[in-house]
């Protein structure tokens, strides 16, 4: 693909990889805490049953999963382990934080054992509130997670740069050909689940 | 005694010499195993470190920690009220048990006690919440081994109870739903008759998982015989609940000791099993949702009328003292000690869980056992990650 090397891709490809790629998604779960039982609940019970988002859970290893979610609290004993899971997933890779403990601390906000936020350690895509968000939170999380991916510059991405929409690209493109001086439009911004409209 | 012809004697030397020869050129180094500390049957974040000789087990040694989020030290911190929202997320599948303990010290430094309404509502809550916690792990224990069918019936039947424990109390499984001096909010309409509904469902859940997996023959040929715990180690270690009565030894908290709660006013029984095998251990959790599903429907007959609350301050503070009180919870004994000072807040609180003590007699357990046990003697021990950290 001279085209994707180049870091130049026409825009229904691009859409076309994006729509392929979000459909397929193996899902690595570090389940750490109480959270993990609703991740649990979400993935492997034929109640919510994930499967029919396009989501597969339990990939053999990080090295063949897409996204890892990781839910529940973070301690500073076990952050080192959590980097080199990351580490390990090979890229494109997205990350989901589910549970008041991964996103902020939750109600360990004051103990001195916990990591108050994983997205101290690795970079979050999507975020979960809830202590436990119910497994339909996560299943929302995972939708709004595949609508980002299927808005992904994937050029960018190549270059090496942070997750980059392609309303972002567009809008900087556009910004690069004006000659005034545009306040730069912020690259990466998470999405909450229930926290409004997404891009 | 049979008498060797010198050529037999001499065959048998050479035998054993070739043997021995044999087994030099195989001895192995020994390696070590790291299990952890993310791994699907240690149940979350244990992780354990096995040396081997070959594929047996030389010394293994947990190591905890990895989910230790410091509820004695906050629980210093914060008042009484607001102590139940975290000792809630001690043991997160009976999470409505964990509250019971410290709510009962509480009122015991207090000096009052709940009315007879809160405390049948308490039992009930209560053994819904350890059937929704050993479902789980009947469904999960298939897993450990290979099978996945059980776990997703354990998800759709564990569904029910966890929809039951929402409608009366608002949280899946997080419910912060026991006060001091009663509870909350009182049953909604028509949950009565829904629990006995559940109630049947659950007992045919058990009979499932008790055809599926119990009688199976791979289930059994690697859960009996493996993992013996004779009583008087169990003993020594401080094994509770269905670990020790896997031993044989007849100890159930809510038979032997006085609580205000409801259990004498049901008529069930503990189950013992004499192998203490890991099989066993999973037999007798098995009963025990069976006892639990009847100690359920028994008292849904008894809901006496009356009020869900006793008469408390509207700003709880508790008198100078120190508590005690331990329950049988889902995984074995959980108490909490209590020391007041008089303020809003507890001046120490030292928590006793079981899975702590469960999880201790690992280094013993795994001692000379073959790679493939140590997953399902892990799994029959039944130990939840934040009941051993804290
Ligand atoms: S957010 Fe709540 S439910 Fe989730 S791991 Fe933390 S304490 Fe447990």
């Amino acid at each position: 693909m001279g085209l994707v090397d180049k870091g130049r891709m026409p825009a229904p490809l691009t859409k076309l990889f994006n729509m392929s790629r979000s459909y397929s998604l193996w899902v690595y779960q570090w389940g750490l805490a109480c959270c993990a039982i609703e991740m649990g609940a979400a993935f492997g019970s034929p109640r919510y049953d994930v499967m029919r988002l396009g989501v597969i859970p339990l990939p053999a290893s990080p090295r063949q999963a897409d996204f890892v979610c990781i839910s529940g609290t973070v301690t500073d004993k076990m952050a080192p382990a959590v980097r080199r899971l990351w580490e390990q997933m090979p890229e494109p890779k997205y990350a989901i934080s589910m549970g008041s403990c991964a996103n902020c601390g939750g109600p360990y906000w004051d103990s001195y054992s916990v990591t108050k936020g994983v997205d101290q350690i690795i970079p979050i895509d999507v975020y979960i509130p809830g202590c436990p968000p119910r497994p339909e939170a996560l299943l929302e999380g995972i939708v709004l997670l595949q609508q980002r991916i299927k808005n992904e510059d994937m050029a960018a991405k190549w270059r090496g740069e942070e997750f980059t929409s392609l309303q972002t690209t567009r809008e900087r493109e556009r910004v690069a050909n004006q000659p005034a001086a545009v306040e730069p439009v912020a690259a990466r911004e998470p999405i909450v689940v229930g926290g409004g409209p997404i891009e | 005694m049979t008498v060797l012809s010198d050529r037999q004697q001499l065959s048998y030397i050479a035998s054993q010499a070739a043997d021995a020869r044999l087994n030099v050129e195989l001895e192995t180094e020994g390696m070590t195993l790291n299990i952890g500390p993310q791994h699907p049957a240690t149940h979350g974040t244990l992780r354990i470190i096995c040396r081997l000789d070959g594929e047996q087990v030389v010394w293994a040694e947990p190591s905890a920690g990895y989910m230790h989020r410091g509820y004695e030290k906050l629980t210093e911190v914060r008042t009484f009220p607001q102590v139940t929202t975290l000792v809630n997320r001690i043991d997160w599948l009976g999470s409505f048990a964990n509250e019971v303990p410290f709510i009962l010290a509480a009122e015991k430094l207090m000096e009052i006690e709940a009315p007879p309404r809160a405390q049948v509502i308490r039992t009930i809550l209560f053994e819904l919440s350890r059937i929704a916690n050993v479902s789980l792990f009947l469904g999960d224990l298939g897993v450990q081994m290979g099978a996945i069918t059980p776990v997703f019936l354990a998800f759709r039947d564990r569904e029910y109870v966890l929809n039951l424990i929402e409608s009366a109390t608002g949280g899946r499984f997080h419910p912060n739903f026991d006060r001091i001096g009663g509870l909350k909010d009182d049953l909604p309409a028509g949950w009565i008759d829904e629990t006995r509904q559940v109630m049947v469902k659950l007992r045919e859940f058990c009979d499932i998982i008790e055809d599926l997996l119990f009688g199976n023959e791979i289930f059994q040929s690697r859960m009996r015989g493996i993992g013996i715990i004779p009583a008087d180690v169990a003993k020594d270690y401080g094994l509770s609940g269905a670990n020790l009565r896997a031993s044989g030894v007849d100890f159930d908290l809510r038979r032997d000791q006085q609580l205000p709660m409801a259990w004498d006013k049901a008529d069930w029984k503990v189950w013992t099993h004499p192998d203490g095998d890991s099989f066993a251990r999973c037999w007798v959790r098995l009963q025990e949702t069976r006892e639990s599903c009847k100690i359920v429907e028994q008292l849904l007959d008894q809901v006496p009328a009356g009020p869900i609350m006793t008469k408390v301050p509207r700003i709880i503070k508790v008198p100078e003292g120190e508590a005690w009180v331990s329950t049988e919870n889902p995984l074995g004994e959980m108490g909490y000690y209590v020391v007041s000072k008089g303020d809003l807040g507890p001046f120490r609180v030292k928590i006793r869980s079981a899975s702590f003590n469960n999880i201790s007699i690992v280094p013993w357990a795994l001692k000379g056992v073959y790679v493939p046990d140590i997953i399902t003697i892990l799994a029959s021990l039944y130990f939840i990650l934040g009941d051993i950290d804290r």
